[in-house]
């Protein structure tokens, strides 16, 4: 596969989905840099679960081009795509994991199964172990995800989104439903896998706290846990949307000055 | 009249699409046997206590119901050859079809509607798999092996059937008897009738149990309507489509 490091991992431009008297998506356009984070915000049923599975091709836009590490997919056939995954972990939002599989057979599931990657079957064990480590659930490697709580569930999607060291992660309302004690720590360890790993990363939430974690925090080996920042973390920026709409795209310190009511109810402050 | 056309045609349309990705599948490398063998399995293994139930008290019933009727034309000894020309042309194909649509279209359908509802198909996408590939093909494979080797059992089991209730109960006819005119009523064209038709239920079979598992939207009542739709549909077309095969043989 080709491969272009330079210039921005992700590009929407002038992308729409659905027809003319349902509009899910409606002209959106913005770029991802390499190493940055993208937080998207949107009340339901503002498109923002539509663009992850377009930014994933497991939609097809209406209009407009997807350009993802320097190639435009938007025509891509699912066998292309599939080569295009393998560099993407992608968290679901109710974890997406498989029931009738072990926890080891869920986050060992990529690297047996992306054609791309080729992992040797005996690397792949510890490459499991590995990712389950991180995220604090090394011993549920015989459960299944049925006898997990909810919160166990995410971790063990995120285990499986970063075993193939992915370049892009895209995380889908990753801290829904949780309590929250159980999203902060879904969210400590999403900073964790950006900070640790440099992924790139694109996160749809409606929970402004959730980006506010992003925004502020880093994650600091030395004591295990998050530290705040000083200032911003470089690179973070914020896309808001509305009934398909871009309402707002900017930085933090623009996303603060925001004076419109629907930006503002995301922004908390 | 257009906008009510419009839903049944973009379901056909899917069904035709999955079907055709699904049948050039078979030719197509990756093959998951693993996942092909737990379903013969499932839908062949499981399926053998109620194909054995309906096969025996089909082939009972046609033994018993004809026996007031050749009992009239003094043709008793023929109710071997009865039981079997129906039961191996139509009885034993349409039933056992029924059947294994009853039990496996609604469970293809429930399990994959709730992959679906629960974004597992979209997370196989995501992780390399082509969920046609894994999910329907093995299901289709399975389903085209074991359900003719299912009916040729209910076929099987209804003529014991037939001969107990027509020899031991009634005493019809002789044993030897109701053998003999059973094993020479059924030609070779009854054969292949009897076979490609649960080959061709089969396809249909696992097709629209897939289908429906793959369209579902909405939740756990999205699931519980795609499970419904598939045992309807799946069954309706085993009923059209032995008519459609019964009419090519007997012009044949």
């Amino acid at each position: 596969m080709e491969q272009t490091d330079a210039g921005p991992i992700l590009i929407f431009r002038n992308v729409s989905f659905g027809f003319d008297d349902n509009l899910v998506l409606r002209d959106v356009s913005f770029e991802l840099t390499r190493g940055a984070t993208l937080i998207i915000h949107g009340a339901a049923g503002s498109g923002k679960t539509v663009l992850l599975k377009i930014a994933l091709g497991l939609l097809r836009p209406t209009s407009g081009r997807v350009i993802l590490f320097g190639l435009d997919v938007t025509e891509y056939t699912e066998q292309q795509w599939f080569d295009v995954r393998s560099r993407i972990g992608v968290l679901f939002q109710e974890g997406g994991l498989f029931d009738s599989f072990s926890i080891e057979d869920n986050v060992g599931y990529p690297l047996v199964n992306q054609p791309l990657l080729q992992v040797p079957p005996e690397e792949v064990a510890p490459r499991v172990e590995q990712s389950l480590e991180f995220v604090e659930l090394g011993h549920t490697l015989e459960k299944f995800p049925s006898e997990l709580s909810g919160g166990m569930r995410r971790r063990v999607g995120i285990a499986r989104a970063i075993v193939t060291q992915p370049e892009l992660m895209l995380y889908d309302s990753p801290t829904a439903g949780l309590d929250p004690i159980t999203a902060n720590t879904i969210m400590a360890l999403i900073v964790k896998g950006r900070d640790m790993r440099h992924a790139t990363t694109l996160i749809v939430t409606h929970r402004h706290q959730d980006g506010e974690i992003l925004e502020r925090y880093r994650w600091d080996d030395s004591i295990g846990g998050l530290q705040k920042l000083e200032g911003v973390s470089a690179g973070t920026r914020y896309l808001v949307l509305e009934d398909g709409r871009i309402a707002f795209l900017g930085s933090p310190a623009e996303f603060d000055a925001c004076n419109d009511p629907h930006v503002a109810q995301f922004s908390s402050r | 009249m257009l906008e009510l056309l419009k839903a049944p045609i973009l379901t056909f349309q899917e069904f035709v699409l999955l079907s055709g990705r699904a049948v050039r599948g078979i030719f197509r490398k990756p093959y998951y046997w693993d996942d092909v063998f737990l379903q013969m399995d499932l839908i062949g293994v499981g399926s053998l206590p109620v194909v054995i139930l309906t096969g025996f008290f089909s082939g009972a019933v046609m033994a018993l119901q004809m026996s007031r009727a050749l009992q009239k034309y003094g043709a008793t000894s023929q109710v071997g050859m009865i039981v079997a020309i129906t039961l191996v042309r139509e009885m034993g194909p349409v039933l056992t079809a029924l059947m294994v649509a009853g039990r496996n279209s609604s469970g293809m359908a429930s399990e994959l509607g709730s992959m679906k509802v629960t974004e597992q198909i979209d997370a196989m996408r995501a992780l390399g798999t082509d969920p046609i590939m894994k999910l329907v093909k093995p299901r289709l494979l399975a389903t085209a092996f074991v359900l003719p080797l299912l009916t040729v059992l209910a076929d099987f089991v209804g003529l014991v059937g037939g001969y107990l209730v027509a020899c031991k109960m009634l005493h019809l006819t002789t044993s030897s008897e109701y053998w003999s005119s059973a094993w020479q009523a059924i030609e070779y064209d009854d054969i292949a009738q009897g076979l490609l038709k649960p080959f061709v239920f089969a396809i249909v079979l696992s097709l629209v149990g897939c289908h429906y598992g793959m369209r579902t939207k909405g939740g756990t009542q999205g699931v519980g309507r795609a499970t419904t739709q598939a045992v309807v549909v799946a069954s309706v077309w085993v009923v059209v489509l032995t008519f459609i095969i019964g009419r090519v043989f007997v012009t044949m």
